[in-house]
């Protein structure tokens, strides 16, 4: 029984007979479940429904259409599905539907993008459904067999029983009958109370192979006659490739071909990876760096410090007057702060296998939206839907870098030019560091006013920099403004404010340095987070109030925010005396639906050295389906979110990124790891994420705490540039 | 041509002395457990052994290796299960994404076989590979369980 998702399950691929399967139902318009025609596994069990394969020996198959990356929703989606399908939870097991199949299938299986903290918010309402639907097509075959009536049975454990008679059997002996019969039209849900599986902490499904090396990511992905690509595309983002020598390494062992993509890069087919690498490096290429090779980390600074004072802005949050209310303040504090672009750095550099004839084109890659790879596929092949496939495999990582498709457009283009040929791209680390999607770069000027009581009367946030839907998603711009700019500081919907100020105004001027930007593990609440919690504690020091107090008469009006506040004030002790040498600081945010704090407890020596004793996070994230795993996802939104604070930062030089590799980006190690203490506190009716919002509590807290500790306040990270790091 | 004593089997290679181990392993030999991160001896997820030391395979060549004992992560555990430190791991949940986990399980069995019940601070100084996840306290707690197993 392989209770994870494995390549071997996943390329064994499931369907047969889709085509004959009469109408895919629509999503979201009626249940997704299948039909009369029974649609069958590769190995011939049937579908319960899309979500459902049961075996003849009670393995259960439940279909997850989100990618795995680490974040785990695998098997909370899979719990879900369990818990309304009321099965024996040792016989799960999983399987990822291909893309092909979803389109095939008029997207049965729904979205299979993975990002903004969605996997299990987006989808617990249907996958629910899926379970329970099949539990009722389970339960009601068991009935039909023994001629009993369906309210007389009842299902638990993968058995079905019914009482008066002392008659049970198994979802294995009667899924058979069950995939026949019509799916349910109405499906309700357990109430959250009557929940067993859901909320409890159980073992991740895809572990064992990860311990023994036999999981399989994308840059392990053999195939037979498979070749080997490195590619090396233009240092400078907009520039081409002029010309390459390729007669210079003709006679270099392994290599099979040299290949132009895009017009921008060059990569170079051998036999092995590293004979690829070792001759493109040799390899004299001439780039045609174009115009931006004269942008620089001071002139994209430069360019957005003017956006700080004059010209056009969004406006992304605005009550009252603030800039009247400033004129007239009793009391005015104001600070500029910034953030730099970040990369992803995922352990497993980007890669994707191709295989393309002109009849078919097949990729195999990780991926965080196998349906945008899909179409990059269709794209770059050429070809029509049904003669693409992408075959998803777990990620060795993603943060947001894997849900772009500029590895597999790369990986297609290339097998393009080899038919016939599977050819595996991988980047090098190098490729890897300077062509990411890069957190945006943006710098903030934050005014804050005070009446002569004290009060704070007035706050105005002008953020300048970097939009992220402007380059990746222009469709969801509203009228040229990006709303996801203002993540964590909107006015409604899952990314509020927390306070109340009677005259408030943020603002965005845009402005996009040539450098991709990116969705970046918790996007842009890493810096708004930082803008908004830090300056909270210089206005609190302005006046000579408690950072806590001073929050908390701010958050009358948003009590799910104060809560989790006031939930890590309470667990590290504020109000307390810390430890002799240890100070204190907080962060709170909303974001991704899901209300967070956090609270840092440091020392630092000489100014210069920082010592995180303990961390304190809470989420409010509606309902937790897996807190185990939760837990995990908070402290590594921790590690993601220090790493960057202490070690990150990317920054241009003649138009390119200058950080090559882990010796110049480098990230925490075990050794700096705080200890994290968790505090989940779901309020029920709502599904926050889990993946991103704490990472934005994490560098606030920090640098209140340093701020605590130091009286100095730092307003621009990294801490490398200004010569602290970790004790 | 380079042999190769791989998890106790000798590997008869098409490789030139200089390639990087990491590379002989994933793509001669084909054991892909071993992953590449780097390249520079920076991350740890290459970590192999030789002769039972901890080793970043992306710094050593083919030819330091020739000779000596290499343990990849396909070979840690013997015929009768996994190695304790495997087990450890997969009792108390660690891998995230997993890519780093090979090495990280590597340098940590050859922590143990050198120092079986290391210290806190001991940890520290001798498990120094990257997990962009973030795994380190499921780490921690894992090296003291397969340290007391």
């Amino acid at each position: 029984m392989n209770k994870h998702v494995s390549p071997r399950l996943n390329r064994r691929s499931f369907i047969i007979g889709t085509a004959a399967l009469g109408g895919g139902l629509a999503l979201g318009l009626d249940l997704p479940f299948g039909g009369p025609q029974v649609v069958r596994a590769a190995d011939g069990s049937p579908e319960v429904n899309a979500w459902v394969v049961i075996r003849p020996d009670d393995t259960v198959v439940i279909r997850i259409a989100r990618s795995e990356m680490g974040q785990g929703s695998l098997t909370g989606l899979a719990q879900l599905v369990a818990e309304e399908l009321a099965c024996d939870w040792s016989k799960v097991t999983t399987e990822y539907p291909t893309p092909g199949q979803n389109v095939a299938r008029k997207r049965v299986w729904g979205d299979f993008s993975t990002g903004g903290s969605r996997g299990i918010r987006s989808s617990q309402d249907y996958v629910r459904k899926g379970g329970a639907a099949a539990r009722m097509m389970l339960i009601q075959a068991a009935a039909d067999q023994w001629k009993v009536p369906v309210a007389e049975c009842t299902a638990a454990n993968s058995v079905i029983t019914h009482k008066a008679s002392g008659r049970t059997t198994t979802y294995g002996k009667v899924a058979e009958a069950a995939a026949k019969l019509t799916p349910p039209a109405d499906v309700k849900l357990k109430d959250p109370k009557d929940w067993t599986l859901i909320g409890k902490g159980v073992k991740r499904l895809d572990t064992a192979d990860k311990v023994t090396g036999a999981m399989i990511y994308g840059a392990d992905i053999k195939l037979p006659g498979m070749l080997n690509a490195a590619i090396k595309d233009c240092p400078v983002t907009g520039g081409k490739l002029k010309s390459y020598d390729e007669a210079k390494i003709a006679g270099m062992k392994g290599v099979k071909k040299v290949v132009a993509v895009d017009g921008t890069a060059v990569a170079v087919v051998a036999d092995t990876w590293w004979h690829a690498k070792t001759a493109l490096d040799a390899l004299p290429i001439v780039w045609d760096e174009g115009e931006n090779a004269k942008v620089s980390s001071a002139s994209i600074a430069k360019w957005l410090a003017e956006g700080l004072e004059s010209g056009p802005a969004f406006v992304g949050n605005e009550n009252g007057d603030a800039k009247a209310a400033l004129a007239s303040a009793a009391k005015k504090v104001e600070a500029t702060y910034n953030y730099p672009y970040q990369n992803h750095a995922t352990m497993e550099p980007m890669n994707a296998t191709a295989l393309y004839t002109p009849e078919r084109c097949e990729v195999w890659c990780g991926t965080q939206n196998g349906e945008a790879a899909f179409a990059a596929v269709l794209e770059a092949s050429g070809l029509p839907a049904d003669k693409c496939e992408v075959h998803k495999l777990i990620l060795g990582g993603g943060f947001g870098r894997r849900g772009q498709t500029d590895y597999v457009r790369q990986a297609v283009q290339i097998a393009k030019a080899m038919p016939g040929t599977p050819v595996k791209l991988l980047w090098s680390r190098e490729e890897d560091m300077t062509h990411g999607r890069y957190h945006p770069i943006t710098q903030c000027k934050l005014t804050g006013g005070f009446d002569a009581d004290n009060n704070l009367t007035a706050l105005h946030m002008r953020i300048s920099g970097q939009s992220i839907l402007f380059s990746l998603r222009p469709d969801a711009l509203v009228n040229g403004k990006d709303p996801a700019t203002f993540q964590g500081l909107a006015p409604s919907g899952e990314a509020t404010i927390g306070y109340s100020v009677p005259n408030l105004l943020i603002e965005h001027s845009m402005r996009n340095p040539h450098i991709n930007p990116g969705f970046w593990r918790g996007v842009n609440v890493n810096q708004n987070a930082i803008y908004l919690e830090c300056f909270m504690d210089e206005l609190a020091n302005a006046v000579g109030q408690d950072p806590l107090e001073f929050r908390r008469r701010l958050m009358s009006k948003n009590p799910k925010h104060l809560a989790v506040l006031d939930a890590v004030a309470e667990k590290i002790g504020w109000g307390s005396p810390a430890p002799e040498g240890v100070y204190r600081g907080l962060a709170q945010l909303h974001g991704y639906g899901s209300y967070v704090a956090g609270a840092a407890e440091i020392s630092v020596i000489d100014g210069t050295k920082i010592k995180i004793h303990r961390i304190v996070a809470s989420t409010d994230p509606g309902y937790v389906v897996n807190p185990a795993q939760v837990e995990r996802q908070i402290a590594g939104s921790f590690v993601y979110g220090l790493s960057a604070l202490f070690y990150g930062g990317c920054t241009v030089k003649d138009g390119r990124i200058e950080q090559t590799n882990f010796d110049t980006y480098n990230s925490m190690r075990i050794a700096e790891m705080p200890k994290v203490e968790a505090i989940m506190i779901p309020s029920g009716g709502f599904w926050g994420g889990v993946g991103e919002p704490t990472i934005g509590v994490a560098a606030p807290a920090v640098l209140n705490a340093y701020f605590a500790a130091t009286g100095k306040r730092i307003r621009s990270v990294p801490l490398r540039d200004q010569n602290i790091t970790f004790a | 041509m380079a042999n190769l004593t791989i998890n106790g089997k000798v590997y008869d290679l098409d490789v030139e002395p200089d390639t990087p181990l990491l590379w002989a392993i994933r793509e001669n030999a084909g054991l892909t457990g071993t992953k590449y991160g780097c390249g520079i001896a920076q991350c740890g997820a290459c970590t192999v052994h030789l002769d039972g030391a901890a080793v970043r395979s992306c710094g050593v060549t083919v030819s330091e290796a020739a000779g000596k004992q290499i343990t990849t992560i396909e070979g840690l555990g013997s015929e009768s299960g996994l190695h304790k430190v495997q087990q450890a791991w997969l009792e108390n949940d660690v891998p995230q994404c997993g890519y780093c986990q090979s090495g990280m399980i590597m340098a940590v069995a050859a922590l143990l076989k050198d120092n079986p019940k290391p210290s806190d601070q001991d940890i520290n100084d001798a498990i120094t590979n990257i997990c962009r996840c973030g795994t380190f306290a499921q780490v921690r707690e894992a090296i003291h369980a397969a340290a007391n197993a």
